[in-house]
């Protein structure tokens, strides 16, 4: 992790925090996405638009085998179609070399255009020995059979402890039998989610360019401060040697963080060929290889006591998370509730598919979706209201936030009218062939504030910019950064310039985690604070005032509560003489800070219709409550908080990769066959932003990520409210629907 | 390479697609390629040749080979980077532009078949759906963006009352990975009461 480098030997600092409810002007009001018009107007450049002077196009060969030898590539035809320039035969793809999944890119055709670049890539002849594969991730038995399965992980926890003679793994045998012949209810379950893909719009990949022994590289990035390093290690080159730019990024949620193999193959190609080149992943290619999400399945035994509290539990799950083997966390099984006495293990599955990459708010999605349905067939089977089981059960919340989720509830309860809308599971009226349910479910996530570092310019004139190299990945940073600034210095967000988006900027984090608005907001309140207390400094000494008295706001610089005791804020800066005044300020994640904090709640409930005819899943209404310490900006926090949901939506009713059980071959890599939520498939959606001053007063948290956790668990849970049987695996397409209610 | 817009015996047609790109949509590329044959009186081979298109209502040259998309062009010889190449068979609808008015995925729409016609891209759109998208933060990543208005404005051009229901309903040929529906839904409800 980068340190922010120690700066501040002259000059003011802090204190810092934040203005309260009443004395803010811009933080905590809706203010529109600053690049919004850019970006709906087809203004905003992304990676992909970036075209080059004399460029070429270049596209990549990928295994149709989901595991094979390589004996050879013949290029020789592909370097004669006109149009081609260069043949790229990738190192990891020389002959004699294994594949291990479908899709591995095996050589790159760069040529005058897509169209070329796609014969050539045609006319590759590539000599594969087709060799036995397994994928079937949700087959245990299967896998164990094929010899690729490996501990994941585990735990036992109980309030006992064994006698120091006792054997350990014995006495954990009886004691958890013990508990379970004390539970008043038992539960059996298995639950399960399928693996998704990110399918981000634009793919990964990046368009280079050597200026000399200097690369400049476009690159589709959530990490702009990051990859420069990136491509220097790969390509033996000082990260100074290297520019990365990516002011607009057309989607990311966990994948691009690195330049990835690709990437430096297209520098280096670029190098041979002494042009600039573009390659960009084909839209099966960035499905096979563009990362995805592990799958995982739970078979769970669960006691809990007359109230509906579980007292014990007792798991095995496994999954893949692709050829490494691994698989969801044992450390979130079970998840948020999590009973005083517990056995979990986990079990990896080594697949031929492409190892997965960290998909927004790792792991809790699946292990909120495989734990706390199990919650909801608790509350079923006792024929009790789920709210109220799930109520009882925050007695067991592992985050200390029983009391902001209670609330939490309360509030979603309201919106969603759970009293008077809930029915006891697959017992409610019929509209012909169609039922109705309500599900609920409750996540947890951390948000930390990310490492950043911003420099704050003022120039003579008045003119405002600060410098930061973060990234928008969409979730509205550029437009938080100028709310900062603006809050701060007293002005207005079109009265400064925000630069983000280049490596050549001040350091800051990677936007995974749920880390960016900390880190952004650190960083350019602390740089702007601190140039503010320099500017008050001069202001004070021409106007005779004293420097602690001076206040920014309106566009000027004066005495609390006497606005005309003051400078306006051009000829304040015009005090600065000749130089502008320029200030570095950052934030170390982990270094305690008024300003931002981690740990947040969020409850959610689904509301759904189910045919039990077709098995078709239609959302009716979804609400999420969601807290984050302090809101920046409510309308693009909500934003996320909407599209988290969507996701969610996507993937328990539609998403799935399919792979091939008999070759391997992922059958729906394309955007026809991979089923995606579209705009009538979501219902009405309704955000509420939980932020009382309790919350408000813990500083900026990061909300990416824990809206996309509950969304699957809390529609599972509709669905066998709705039709009194539960679909096991997500997503909950008609098919395994018709399955549930047949087996039920 | 030399023009040829030939005829020629025996020719393949499935050749000249060759490289294209847009395997998915090959059955409509092919009917558009006769269509375009037919018009011509001759068949259509390989090789580049400069052919006119009349783009946000100028008439500009381009040099394309038979397989060139519309997207290709836009993309590459025109600086209109508006409309995204998202999938080549043009399911997501992020290559939405009109044609003639009508909403046509320039991903599967061969740029030789496009003369004569009127291309509107979104740059060539007035701002009022694209305000209407910021009021209503209809937009995160922005990728799919740009296809969006398109097709609302196609929509709205046809549906200038929509009811929720139709919103809902005339608007699923676009996919937006990052969720933001919820908001295009405001927008567009927002257009339609404005107007």
């Amino acid at each position: 992790m980068a340190q922010v480098e120690d700066k501040q030997a002259q000059g003011p600092q802090g204190p810092y925090n934040w203005p309260s409810r009443k004395d803010s002007k811009v933080i905590g009001k809706n203010h529109e996405r600053m690049d919004g018009i850019e970006k709906s107007t087809g203004a905003a450049k992304y990676t992909y638009d970036v075209n080059l002077k004399n460029q070429l196009i270049a596209k990549a060969l990928g295994s149709p085998h989901a595991h094979c030898r390589i004996n050879g590539i013949d290029t020789t035809a592909a370097e004669k179609v006109p149009g081609v320039v260069h043949v790229h035969i990738l190192p990891h793809a020389e002959a004699g070399s294994e594949i291990k999944w479908q899709g591995e890119l095996l050589a790159i055709v760069s040529a005058e255009s897509e169209g070329a670049a796609a014969e050539g890539v045609d006319a590759l002849k590539v000599d594969y020995e087709v060799l036995d594969s397994f994928t079937s991730d949700s087959d245990l038995k299967g896998a164990e059979e094929a010899g690729v399965t490996a501990r994941g992980g585990g735990k036992v926890q109980t309030v006992n402890e064994p006698g120091d003679d006792d054997d350990e793994d014995e006495w954990v045998d009886a004691e958890i039998e013990r508990i379970f012949k004390e539970s008043k209810h038992i539960v059996e379950g298995y639950y399960g989610v399928d693996a998704i893909t990110h399918c981000c719009l634009e793919p990964h990949g990046s368009t280079v360019a050597w200026e000399g022994d200097k690369l400049k590289a476009y690159l589709s990035t959530q990490n702009v401060s990051g990859t420069d390093e990136g491509f220097a290690n790969d390509l033996e080159i000082s990260a100074d040697s290297v520019d990365v730019e990516c002011t607009y990024v057309g989607g990311g949620f966990g994948s691009k963080f690195a330049p990835d193999y690709w990437g430096i193959a297209a520098a280096r190609i670029s190098k041979e060929t002494g042009r600039p080149v573009k390659l960009m992943l084909s839209r099966d290619q960035e499905l096979k290889l563009g990362g995805n999400r592990p799958s995982g399945y739970l078979q769970v035994k669960l006691g809990a006591d007359a109230d509906g509290v579980v007292q014990v539990w007792d798991s095995h799950h496994w999954g893949t998370s692709g050829v490494s083997g691994s698989g969801v966390s044992h450390t979130v099984v079970p998840y948020v509730l999590v009973p005083p006495n517990y056995r979990r293990k986990a079990t990896a599955i080594r697949t031929n598919l492409v190892r997965a990459r960290a998909w927004r708010a790792p792991n809790h999605p699946q292990a909120c979706a495989i734990t706390q349905t199990a919650i909801d067939d608790l509350a079923a089977s006792m024929g009790k209201d789920s709210y109220d089981v799930f109520m009882a059960n925050l007695a067991n919340a592992n985050n200390e936030k029983a009391e902001v989720y209670t609330e939490e509830m309360k509030i979603g309860a309201k919106l969603i009218d759970w009293k008077a809308k809930w029915h006891p599971h697959g017992k409610g009226d019929r509209n012909g062939s169609v039922v109705e349910g309500l599900g609920m479910a409750l996540h947890t996530w951390g948000g930390v504030a990310n490492t950043s570092e911003c420099t704050v310019k003022i120039h003579p004139d008045g003119g405002v910019s600060s410098f930061c190299g973060t990234q928008d990945i969409g979730s509205g940073t550029k437009t938080v950064c100028a709310m900062v600034l603006a809050e701060t210095l007293g002005l207005s967000t079109n009265q400064v310039t925000v630069n983000y988006g280049s490596s050549t900027y001040p350091f800051s984090g990677a936007s995974g985690g749920s880390t960016t608005v900390g880190a952004v907001s650190e960083s350019h309140r602390r740089a702007a604070t601190d140039a503010l207390t320099v500017l008050k400094g001069k202001v004070a000494e021409k106007i005779g005032a004293d420097a602690g008295t001076l206040v920014a706001s309106d566009g000027r610089i004066h005495v609390a509560g006497d606005k005309d005791k003051g400078l306006g804020w051009k000829e304040a800066c015009g005090l600065l003489g000749l130089k502008p005044l320029e200030i570095t300020r950052g934030h170390t994640r982990g270094d305690a800070s008024p300003l931002s904090n981690s740990g947040v709640g969020g409850v959610q409930m689904a509301h759904v219709c189910v045919d039990l005819d077709t098995g078709v899943v239609k959302m009716k209404e979804f609400v999420a409550v969601q807290d984050q310490g302090l809101v920046i900006n409510p309308v693009t926090c909500k934003s996320q908080i909407y599209g988290a949901v969507i996701m969610g939506i996507a993937a328990a009713l539609y998403e799935q990769r399919i792979a091939d059980p008999a070759t391997g071959a992922l059958l729906n890599a394309e955007l026809a066959d991979y089923q995606l939520a579209r705009l009538g498939d979501i219902g009405d959606i309704k955000i509420e932003l939980y932020e009382p001053e309790s919350e408000r007063q813990r500083g900026v948290i990061g909300n990416g990520e824990p809206p996309a956790i509950s969304p699957i668990a809390a529609i599972s849970n509709a669905v066998a409210n709705a039709i009194g049987a539960r679909v096991s695996t997500a997503p909950y397409t008609p098919q395994r629907v018709l399955e549930a209610l047949k087996n039920a | 390479m030399s023009a040829s817009y030939e005829n020629t015996d025996g020719f393949n047609r499935r050749a000249f697609l060759k490289g294209s790109g847009a395997v998915a949509a090959a059955a409509s590329l092919h009917q558009q390629a006769s269509e375009v044959s037919a018009a011509d009186s001759k068949e259509v081979v390989s090789g580049s040749k400069k052919i006119t298109l009349n783009v946000n209502g100028e008439d500009v040259s381009v040099e394309v080979e038979p397989r060139t998309t519309l997207l290709e062009a836009l993309r590459y010889q025109l600086d209109l980077t508006g409309a995204k190449p998202v999938s080549m068979d043009g399911s997501s609808g992020a290559s939405t532009v009109l044609i003639n008015g009508k909403p046509k995925m320039a991903s599967t729409t061969l740029a030789i078949a496009c003369r004569k016609k009127k291309i509107t891209t979104v740059e060539g759109l007035g701002t009022e759906i694209p305000k209407a998208f910021v009021e209503a933060d209809a937009q995160q990543c922005g990728f799919c963006t740009p296809g969006f208005i398109v097709a609302v404005t196609a929509f709205l051009d046809k549906t200038p009352d929509a009811s929720n229901d139709e919103i809902r309903n005339g608007l699923n040929g676009n996919i937006c990975r990052c969720g933001t529906y919820s908001n295009v839904i405001d927008a567009v409800t927002n257009v339609v009461k404005g107007g």
